[in-house]
C-alpha cells in the first residue's frame, strides 16, 4: 500500500489513465456498437484489435519505409503518415469487422439460433485470427518504427504533457463527438438505433437490416482499429496476444458504462483507466485486474445497469 | 434436414427392456475402461497421440475435459447461466491439494472432500452476488472471477508465485492398485469412475426437483418466479454444484500432474470447456461428453501439424457452429416444446 503516490504523483497517474481509458473505450465501442444491434458480445473484437496494431506497424514499415533505427519524422510529412496510418489501420479493422460478421454471425443469424452457438462461433474467429498472425508473425513481440518523436508540451503538476498521449486524447474525443453526431443525425445512424430497439419493426419500416448490422461492425471496427493505431504509436511494440487483455478491459469499460450505449463506452473506459492506473500505483501493478474487477462487481450489485445507465433502449433480455 | 442422433438414440433405448439396458451400459463401461489399452491393440492402433502418451492424453485433457465439462453443462446447459470463469474451480481444487499435501502432509482422498468444499464456498461466494445479475453481466463477472483467482495464484506466497506448488504427491494405493507416472491408466479409471458417479448425479437432478426448477428458469426466469420457484436458490445450487465437480477434477489433476503453477488456469481453458458443452449440444450430458472427448483428443492427435493445431480448432469451431448450431447431439426435442403431456 502506497497512498503517497495519490498526492505526488496525482495529476500524471490522471492523465496516463486518460489517455489509456480512451484507448479502453475506443475499443469498447467494438463491443457496444455490436451488442446494441445484436445483444452479442463479440468476443473476436479483441483480435481486430490486434490486427490494427499489426496493419499500423506493416503500414509504418512497408507503405512509408520507415525502419526501426531511422528518426522520427517532423512537419507536414509526418501529419502526412500520421493520418494515412491511421486511416488505414481503420479501413483494414472495419473490413475484417465486416467479413468476421459474414462468416461468423450472418448464418447463424439467419437459422434464429441460440445465442451460444454464436458466441463460440465468435471465439472460433478469435482463435482463428490470433493464431494466424502467431504462425506468421512468430510468438515474440515486434517493434514498430518510431514515427512520432515523443516530445513534451511540458510538465504542469507533475504531469507530462506528451505529444502521443495528447494526441490520443484529442482524437478520441474527436471520434466520439463525431461518432454520437453520426449515430442521432444521419440515415444509418438512425436505422442503426433503430435496429438496436426492435428488430422486428425496423424490418416492418423498410429497413436492410442485413446493411444495418454489417454497417455496424464497419463502424466498432473503425473505432477499434483507431485505437489500434494509438496504442502502436503510444507503446510501440505489439504482439500477437496483444488483444487478449485490451479485449477484456474494453469490454469491462463498456459493461461498466452500461454496454449498448455510446456514451457509457466512453465513461466506462475513461474510468476503467483511471482505475487502473491508481490501483496499479497504489497497490503495485500485479493487484491492478483484481481491483478492476472488484470494483466492477461491486458497480454490477449497487446499479447492473452500469453506471451510466441502460443502452438507448431499455431491454429485458 | 440434418439427422438428429440423440433422438434416434433415445427412441431405440426406450424400445428395450430393463436387462438388455443393464447389459448395453455395462458393455459401454467396459469399453471406455479397455480405452488405455487402444493405443497398443492392432486394429485401434491409428488412435495413438503422436507427442503426449495415448493413456497419459485419456487421463488430461480427455478425461478431466470430460468431467469439468459436465460439470459446466448443470451451470449453462440446465439452467442456462453463462459462466467464462469454470477454471476458477478447478483451479481451486489444484490448489487445495496442492497447499494441504505440500504443507500438512495429507493424501488425495483426505483433501478431496476439502478441495469440493472450497469450490462450493467459492461458488456460493461469487454466486450470490453474481446471479442476481442478468446473462452478459454474469458473463463477465464470472470471467473476472476466473482472472482474479489466477493473479490471486500468481501474487500470493503460499501458492507459489509463479513457479507454483511442486512435489505434490501421486494419490495413495487402493486395494493394491499403484498411482504413480508408470501407470496413467489407473488414474484414467478414477476419472471414469468420477465421470459415472457425475452422470448419475445429473440424472437423478433432472428428473427432480432442483431439474424441473432449472428448466424452468432456462426458458424463461420471471415466469419460473411466477410460478414460485426460488429461482435465485436454485440457480445457486446449480452454480455450486457445478463447482464441486470442477473443484473435484482439480484435486485429480493437481496429484496426476504433481506440479501446478496459475498458468495452467488461464481464461483459454474455461473458453475451451464452454466450447465443449456447446460443440457437444448444450443441455445433453451424452452430446457434451462426446464434444468433451473430441474437442480434447483432437489438438493431441494432430500434433504433426502441431503449430497449426490451434488454427484448425478455431476453424472448426466456426464450421461447427455453422452447420449444427446445436452442437453435434442436440438436446431432446421435448425438452424444447414440451410435449411429454401428450403421451
Amino acid at each position: 500500500m502506497n497512498f503517497s503516490v495519490l498526492t505526488s504523483e496525482f495529476w500524471a497517474l490522471a492523465l496516463q489513465g486518460t489517455a489509456l481509458g480512451l484507448i479502453y473505450s475506443l475499443i469498447a465501442l467494438g463491443y457496444t456498437m455490436v451488442y446494441g444491434v445484436l445483444r452479442l458480445i463479440n468476443f473476436a473484437n479483441s483480435e481486430i484489435f490486434m490486427v490494427g496494431t499489426f496493419s499500423t506497424m506493416l503500414i509504418e514499415i512497408v507503405v512509408f519505409k520507415r525502419a526501426i533505427d531511422l528518426p522520427a519524422l517532423s512537419g507536414g510529412k509526418l501529419i502526412f503518415v500520421l493520418l494515412l496510418t491511421l486511416m488505414g489501420s481503420m479501413l483494414v479493422c472495419a473490413l475484417l469487422a465486416m467479413l468476421v460478421e459474414l462468416v461468423a454471425y450472418r448464418r447463424l443469424r439467419a437459422r434464429g439460433t441460440n445465442r451460444l452457438a454464436s458466441l463460440i462461433s465468435a471465439i472460433g474467429t478469435s482463435i482463428f485470427l490470433s493464431e494466424s498472425v502467431r504462425l506468421l508473425s512468430g510468438s515474440r513481440s515486434h517493434s514498430a518504427p518510431r514515427v512520432l518523436d515523443k516530445w513534451s508540451f511540458g510538465e504542469v503538476a507533475g504531469a507530462n504533457f506528451r505529444i502521443d498521449t495528447m494526441m490520443t486524447i484529442v482524437a478520441a474525443i474527436v471520434i466520439f463527438i463525431v461518432l454520437e453526431i453520426f449515430v442521432t443525425k444521419s440515415h444509418l445512424g438512425k436505422a442503426i438505433r433503430a435496429v438496436s430497439m426492435s428488430e422486428e419493426n425496423s424490418k416492418l419500416m423498410g429497413i436492410n437490416l442485413n446493411r444495418v448490422i454489417t454497417m455496424t461492425f464497419a463502424i466498432g471496427g473503425l473505432t477499434t482499429g483507431a485505437a489500434a493505431f494509438f496504442y502502436t504509436t503510444t507503446y510501440e511494440n505489439t504482439v500477437f496476444n496483444v488483444g487478449f487483455n485490451l479485449g477484456i478491459a474494453a469490454f469491462t469499460s463498456a459493461v461498466l458504462g452500461g454496454i449498448g450505449n455510446l456514451r457509457g463506452a466512453f465513461y466506462g473506459g475513461l474510468s476503467l483507466g483511471l482505475l487502473e492506473q491508481f490501483a496499479s500505483a497504489i497497490l503495485g501493478s500485479q493487484w491492478k485486474s483484481v481491483t478492476v474487477f472488484l470494483v466492477l462487481v461491486l458497480v454490477l450489485l449497487i446499479k447492473p445497469s452500469g453506471i451510466f445507465g441502460e443502452a438507448v433502449q431499455q431491454t429485458r433480455t | 434436414m440434418m439427422i438428429n442422433l440423440r433422438d434416434k438414440g433415445a427412441k431405440v433405448w426406450d424400445g428395450w427392456n430393463r436387462p438388455t439396458r443393464t447389459v448395453f451400459t455395462l458393455v459401454v463401461i467396459a469399453i471406455v475402461a479397455l480405452l488405455p489399452f487402444a493405443a497398443t491393440w492392432g486394429p485401434t492402433s491409428f488412435l495413438n497421440t503422436p507427442i503426449t502418451s495415448f493413456e497419459n492424453v485419456l487421463v488430461y485433457p480427455v478425461g478431466m475435459f470430460v468431467l469439468m465439462a459436465l460439470g459446466l453443462n448443470i451451470v449453462v446447459g440446465k439452467s442456462g447461466l453463462l459462466d467464462l470463469g469454470y477454471v476458477a474451480f478447478f483451479a481451486i481444487g489444484a490448489y487445495t491439494m496442492g497447499i494441504l499435501s505440500t504443507l500438512y502432509g495429507w493424501n488425495t482422498w483426505e483433501a478431496m472432500p476439502f478441495g469440493i468444499l472450497f469450490a462450493m464456498l467459492a461458488g456460493v461466494l461469487l454466486g450470490l452476488p453474481a446471479l442476481r445479475l442478468r446473462g452478459d453481466y454474469l458473463a463477465i463477472i464470472t470471467l473476472g472471477f476466473g482472472e482474479i483467482i489466477r493473479i490471486v495464484a500468481l501474487n500470493l506466497t503460499v501458492t507459489g508465485g509463479t513457479n507454483g506448488i511442486p512435489g505434490i504427491p501421486n494419490p495413495p494405493s487402493i486395494f493394491g492398485i499403484k498411482f504413480d507416472l508408470m501407470n496413467p491408466a489407473h488414474y484414467f479409471w478414477i476419472v471414469v469412475i468420477m465421470i459415472l458417479l457425475v452422470i448419475w448425479m445429473i440424472r437423478r437432478f433432472t428428473v427432480r426437483r432442483p431439474g424441473r426448477a432449472w428448466e424452468a428458469i432456462r426458458q424463461d426466469e420471471d415466469v419460473a418466479s411466477l410460478m414460485g420457484v426460488n429461482t435465485l436458490v436454485y440457480k445457486l445450487w446449480s452454480f455450486v454444484i457445478g463447482a464441486a465437480i470442477g473443484g473435484a477434477a482439480g484435486v485429480l489433476f493437481a496429484s496426476k500432474v504433481m506440479v501446478i503453477a496459475p498458468q495452467m488456469f488461464n481464461f483459454n481453458v474455461s473458453v475451451l470447456i464452454l466450447a465443449c458443452v456447446v460443440f457437444g449440444g448444450i443441455g445433453n450430458i451424452w452430446g457434451v461428453a462426446a464434444g468433451a472427448v473430441i474437442l480434447a483428443y483432437l489438438p493431441e492427435r494432430i500434433r504433426f501439424i502441431s503449430d497449426a493445431r490451434q488454427l484448425i480448432f478455431g476453424l472448426v469451431l466456426i464450421l461447427m457452429m455453422n452447420l449444427r448450431p446445436d452442437g453435434l447431439l442436440p438436446r431432446k426435442k421435448r425438452e424444447k416444446i414440451k410435449e411429454k403431456g401428450a403421451q
